[in-house]
């Protein structure tokens, strides 16, 4: 019986159906998979950043008690085994297609990166692998290596490819120069600012994990992985790497612990085990422990930029100019280069009416482990130089830091609003957040509780942070004609069994977002089937018939509009089933929350009778519609969707010791329709948790030969209980207004819009010591390195 | 190999060992408990966090022949015969303290120990310093924080925020 | 890791018995220390002595005006010890400082105290309160015992078995840690102490705690966090990382000094 209480639809702050696994230790994540006959692989990784392989002798690990086998490069590369696709091509600004070296799964001649693998022993148990692992013998002659974003440019530099001149992947722009040089010229104030975007590790808490199976019979190969996109991962790993069709390999995802953009790609170790469980014959486990997650998960943000700003004498926004350097890593990862490119350069232009603007972004090749996109994906790094820019530019000429905002605002008359870097923006009210924002954080009073800390030795300071993105990527022509070698559509398919019950498949992946109930809740509330008896089915390709996956905050925008595709045509369908049984006009049958009813009268059916019939067709118009209730939909987003809002931050810094502590976080964000209010806060309070690590606490960092020195959890710091402030996330709500939904997305705006509110607050704390700019992460050390020097200035 | 016998969940196990295993491999190998997670290599997550005696261990950071004769629970063994959640876990969900799930055994198991070592009841401050050795990335342990609040509430039987939030 | 034999004694003497026949045996308590070290295979003991099973290990007593901790005694029981508490506070609350929850569950004094790693907190409270380390063979002021970073007066196989601490007239402690392990990058533990003002300093110091002698006659002159204000350590005596510089654990161990003090009260 179908009966819907009024709460499981949009709306509701429905609890998570996923939860009762999860609580109980019953999810199944990778890891916990073990298939018959299971053997255990490690990978052999190098601990150079920039070598020759000279020489590998297996012989005495091969001999090492329950060694099964071992692989090296070389035995890949004699069966033709495809490099490590990229998966989106930058061209150059004179139209050249961008350097793109060769990625071998295993290391051929030449390792590039600490954590590069070298080799991969498969024994019956992990710790046999391990110690045969140490017993391999790899005659390296290490190179000189180079792992600075701006070093990779200079002269001289050590060179990561042969076929990357320079270490330059690709110099690219977007914009009007010629326009943005008259701007300038006019301009009444000039302000320019260069930071540096931190290097981040992603560090979902489950650890990547991979299972290679292979039946020896059929010849099908199973891939078990912890991905974000399996369908994704069938499609490279199958067409490009190990040339098996996809009615051959089956790549499932099940719970995955986390995921943050880190678990979109491709990865080597993917292959590896599903290649080699071909050639051993038995299912082959792959876990990765955490240090070696630091050293080969790709890696996040790692920008350095100058940006200038074109102000007239009202404070008005003329211009911006933006270089970035893009650090890729010693491979490109799958999406690596679009992200300083599409994803980054095109939100120059943030909530602002900026005229005109131009961009040029180089990437380099380092010896350091790929960097692709993390959480937020290149619109952090624009909403942080933006951002922070602003606040520069606002000191400098003397104006209030929002109402130089606020003057710069686009209006919400404006939208639809076309920006200069390629943008449309469909829907907004800056003005509205902004508002909220500093009524819910009493930017009034803050003047009051600044005096307060200073009384008590601590200084105090706020900042602001109003931005706008990009996500729920996205049109899949507009993305091709940019150089997406994929299209970003997604899939739905809504399966009503005979009974009335719903199986919902979908191409998008859950890794702690919620879809089993959020997706649910969107069929209660169209379909009226109550959401205990809606049953999402995602990450395996051999239930979901294909999909693009979870990223870009894209699920519910991209996915969740194929599943209300989908349940048009169920509606459509059941209409003529039940204008059938009802002996009326398709035209007068109405469908509202699981009634179909023929208009004006009382003539009713339930969706479980229109299922029913379709199933067991006795009375049903057999030679007109075909029987059964399953419908698919491809949905491909008409553009992108753009939430925004507005972040404020209070901090206090401890002079004596230099640390920051978060005494208030307020966020305001326009997600468009929110179907559970309960889900979106935990999002966005997690998002702005790894912003607030960003801002604070996080840095990868090499030292100059290419060693991670933040290599494990001793070092490199993440964020813990203590650490954050309890934060206060509200929602303002404009529809985004070209998907069926209105929704626009919310998992990303935490990561976004929060660092450049932190690290506005740090220099207003710092605002008596004449600090124009610190970069992130302002970690205890450096700020102390603040106040001394200025003590030691005025001394 | 050595032989170890413990009690995991009330049931009590003999297993064979190397003596370099783990407690926690000995749970997700030996007796395929894999709701206790190992999230790092450096005993800081605490995904592994199991009890042992009523306190909490992190069971990647002992061996499982130092566990000779003694009483563990896991993740798996909170909830009554009946499927009843313990406070704790019925907390987690009401707060939405969770979002992949891969932290929420530890996290759960390191909880229920801070709420029993602190029989006055705990501020918002102390159960944030009292989570120091676990890390979750997804929910900025906000509402991991409430959720312990609450169910420390329920679990030294005072007013029943829990009860409350339900009724709501 | 490694594979390795076990053994469970259960006396001292046993222990010191396996120990002396096997120089590549390594005795564990809580194994906070030496577990974390064997799974990143930094070391390849042949044995691993299960010291848990000795009961005369454990506990602690007041005796007169010193307390006895037993070497086995857990973190967490010195945090919530109501003779610890009632006689050396500071350094109860000290333990409820080390590490984690889980740590403070499991790990030992005596553990700690073999161990002497650099930014460990014990050693810095016993430098300062003038405890003695009693072993199965002797009694070690503790002056004697620490020897620098991860090193001690013990001999190959001899075990830590008591800790006796005077009880001061007070003490206090302060520590900023490394924000990433949370271990003390630098900490202070200042005792006045019938021996007089003694001032331990740990996680800073490039070869392990030290005594911090300026400070000492600073405060005994003048027992006051104004006293120490204008001492600084020299950098080139302590160590530095990617979170602490030498210069910057110097300026710190000022504040945690003065900290320290008002911790005492």
């Amino acid at each position: 019986m179908n009966v819907v209480t009024p709460f499981e639809g949009i709306g509701a702050s429905l609890r998570r159906k996923e939860d009762f696994r999860f609580l109980q230790g019953r999810g199944q994540y990778v890891d916990d998979i073990n298939r018959p006959g299971q053997t255990h692989a490690v990978m052999l990784r190098s601990p150079h950043a920039h070598a020759t392989i000279d020489r590998i002798d297996t012989a005495a690990a091969r001999a090492m008690p329950g060694v099964k086998a071992i692989f090296v490069g070389e035995d890949m590369a004699a069966e033709a085994i495809g490099g490590i696709p990229c998966g989106w091509q930058i061209h150059n600004k004179d139209g050249s297609p961008m350097a793109e070296p060769m990625h071998p799964a295993l290391a051929l001649g030449k390792v590039r990166h600490v954590g590069d693998p070298v080799a991969v022993v498969i024994a019956e148990t992990k710790a046999q692998a391990r110690d045969a692992a140490e017993a391999i013998l790899v005659a390296y002659t290490p190179l000189p290596a180079v792992s600075g974003t701006e070093a990779a440019l200079k002269p001289g530099a050590p060179q990561v490819h042969e076929a990357a001149a320079g270490n330059l992947c690709y110099d690219w722009h977007i914009g009007d120069k010629a326009a943005q040089e008259a701007a300038f010229a006019r301009a009444a104030r000039v302000v320019k600012f260069e930071t540096t975007n931190n290097r981040l590790v992603p560090n979902a808490m489950e650890p990547r994990a991979a299972i290679g199976d292979f039946d020896a019979f059929s010849g099908d190969y199973t891939l078990y992985t912890t991905s974000q996109n399996p369908h994704v991962i069938r499609l490279l790993m199958g067409a490009f790497v190990l040339h098996i069709p996809e009615s051959k390999l089956r790549v499932v995802a099940p719970d995955v612990g986390g995921g943050f953009g880190s678990k979109i790609y491709h990865y080597a170790e993917e292959a590896i085990v599903t290649w080699a469980a071909g050639k051993v014959k038995r299912p082959i486990k792959w876990t990765c422990e955490r240090s070696e997650s630091f050293m080969s998960d790709a890696h996040g943000r790692d920008h350095v930029s100058t940006a200038e700003l074109a102000l007239d004498a009202e404070g008005k926004i003329l211009g911006l100019k933006v270089h970035t350097l893009a650090n890729m890593g010693a491979y490109l990862s799958t999406f690596a280069p679009c992200v300083p490119t599409y994803l980054y350069a095109t939100l120059l232009s943030g909530v602002y009416a900026t005229p005109v603007i131009y961009a040029e972004v180089k990437a380099v090749f380092t010896n350091t482990v790929p960097v692709d996109a993390y959480r937020g994906a290149g619109r952090p790094e624009a909403t942080y130089l933006l951002e922070r820019l602003m606040d520069v530019a606002a000191a400098e000429a003397g104006l209030d830091k929002v109402e130089f905002r606020r003057r710069n605002f686009i209006r919400p008359d404006q939208f639809p609003y076309q920006t200069p870097v390629a943008l449309q923006y469909d829907s907004g009210d800056y003005h509205a957040t902004l508002a909220m924002a500093l009524e819910a954080a009493d930017w009034a009073g803050f003047e009051g509780r600044r005096a307060a800390a200073k009384a008590q030795g601590r200084l105090r300071g706020i900042g602001i942070s109003t931005y706008v993105e990009a996500c729920g990527i996205a049109p899949s022509a507009v993305v091709g004609s940019l150089g997406a070698r994929a299209g970003l559509y997604e899939v739905g398919t809504i399966r009503v069994h005979p009974t009335g019950s719903v199986t919902v498949l979908t191409g998008a992946h859950s890794h702690g977002q919620g879809h089993e109930t959020t997706f649910a809740q969107l069929v209660a509330d169209k379909l009226g089937v109550p959401t205990a008896n809606v049953d999402i089915v995602h990450g395996d390709t051999a239930k979901v018939p294909f999909g693009m996956g979870t990223y870009g905050s894209r699920s519910l925008a991209v996915g969740g509009s194929a599943m209300d595709k989908a349940m048009d045509k169920i509606i459509a369908k059941g209409k003529r089933i039940a204008a059938h049984l009802m002996e009326a006009s398709v035209e007068d049958v109405e469908f509202e929350r699981g009634t179909f009813r023929v208009a004006g009268t009382d003539r009713t059916k339930s969706l479980t009778d229109i299922s029913l019939a379709a199933y067991v067709p006795h009375n049903y118009p057999i030679d007109e519609i075909e029987p059964g209730l399953e419908e698919t939909a491809f949905y491909d987003p008409k553009n992108f969707t753009y939430p925004g809002g507005c972040h404020i931050c209070e901090v206090e810094i401890d002079p004596d010791t230099g640390r920051t502590t978060v005494v208030n976080f307020t966020a305001v964000d326009d997600v468009g329709r929110v179907i559970n209010p309960m889900i979106v806060e935990g999002q966005v309070q997690g998002g702005i948790a790894q912003g607030i690590g960003q801002a604070l606490l996080e840095a990868a960092v090499y030292d100059a030969s290419g060693q991670l020195l933040s290599g494990s959890f001793m070092d490199y710091t993440m964020p813990r209980a203590g650490d954050l402030p309890d934060v206060g996330v509200a929602t303002h709500t404009t529809l985004c207004t070209h998907n069926p939904l209105g929704v626009k997305g919310c998992g990303e705006v935490g990561a976004i819009g929060s660092p450049p509110a932190v690290m506005n607050a740090v220099v207003d704390a710092l605002r008596d010591y004449g600090v124009r700019h610190v970069e992130m992460p302002a970690t205890p050390q450096k700020i102390w390195g603040i106040v001394n020097a200025h003590r030691i200035a005025a001394e | 190999m050595p032989q170890v016998t413990l009690t995991v969940n009330g049931t009590k196990h003999t297993v064979e060992v190397e003596a370099r295993t783990l407690l926690v491999e000995a749970l997700r190998e030996t007796l395929r408990l894999t709701g206790t997670h190992v999230g790092c290599d450096t005993s800081q997550c605490g995904a592994c966090v199991v009890h042992m005696g009523g306190d909490s261990v992190k069971s990647c950071t002992i061996l499982a022949v130092q566990c000779e004769g003694s009483d563990i629970t896991t993740i798996e063994g909170l909830a009554a015969a009946d499927g009843t959640l313990h406070p704790m876990q019925e907390a987690f969900r009401e707060y939405h303290a969770l979002q992949c799930g891969f932290c929420t055994p530890g996290m759960v198991m390191s909880a229920i120990d801070l709420v029993n070592k602190h029989p006055d009841g705990m501020t918002e401050q102390q159960i944030r310093e009292g989570l120091e050795g676990n890390l979750c990335r997804c929910t900025g342990y906000h509402n991991i924080v409430k959720a312990i609040a609450a169910a420390q509430d329920v679990m030294h039987g005072r007013v029943s925020e829990l009860a409350r939030a339900a009724a709501e | 890791m490694y594979d390795f034999a076990y053994h469970k004694p259960a006396s001292v003497a046993d222990a010191v018995k396996i120990l002396a026949a096997d120089p590549e045996a390594r005795p564990i308590s809580g194994g906070m220390t030496l577990l974390p070290a064997l799974k990143l295979r930094l070391n390849r003991p042949s044995a691993v002595v299960d010291l848990s099973g000795i009961a005369e290990l454990r506990g602690v007593t007041r005796k007169g005006d010193t307390l006895v901790i037993g070497a086995l005694t857990k973190h967490y029981e010195v945090a919530t010890s109501a003779e610890v508490k009632a006689a050396i506070p500071a350094l109860a609350a000290m333990a409820h400082t080390i590490g984690d929850t889980q740590v403070r569950n499991r790990g030992t004094m005596g553990g700690s105290v073999a161990n002497n790693d650099p930014s460990a907190d014990y050693p810095a409270a016993l430098l300062a309160l003038g405890a003695t380390i009693e072993t199965d063979k002797r009694q070690l002021p503790a002056d004697e015992f620490f020897n620098g970073m991860f090193t001690t007066a013990l001999e190959v196989g001899e075990l830590v078995t008591a800790i006796h601490i005077p009880i001061p007239e007070k003490a206090g402690y302060a520590k900023m840690r490394n924000p990433a392990s949370r271990y003390a990058m630098a900490g202070v533990f200042v005792a006045k102490t019938a021996a007089g003002v003694r001032v331990a300093v740990n996680g800073a110091g490039a070869n392990g705690v030290f005594r911090e002698k300026a400070m000492e006659a600073a405060l005994a002159a003048n027992w006051s966090a104004d006293a120490v204000a204008g001492i600084k350590v020299d950098p080139s005596l302590l160590n530095g990382d990617i979170h602490g510089s030498a210069e910057y654990r110097a300026h710190l161990v000022t504040v945690m000094a003065k900290r320290a003090v008002v911790d005492a009260g």
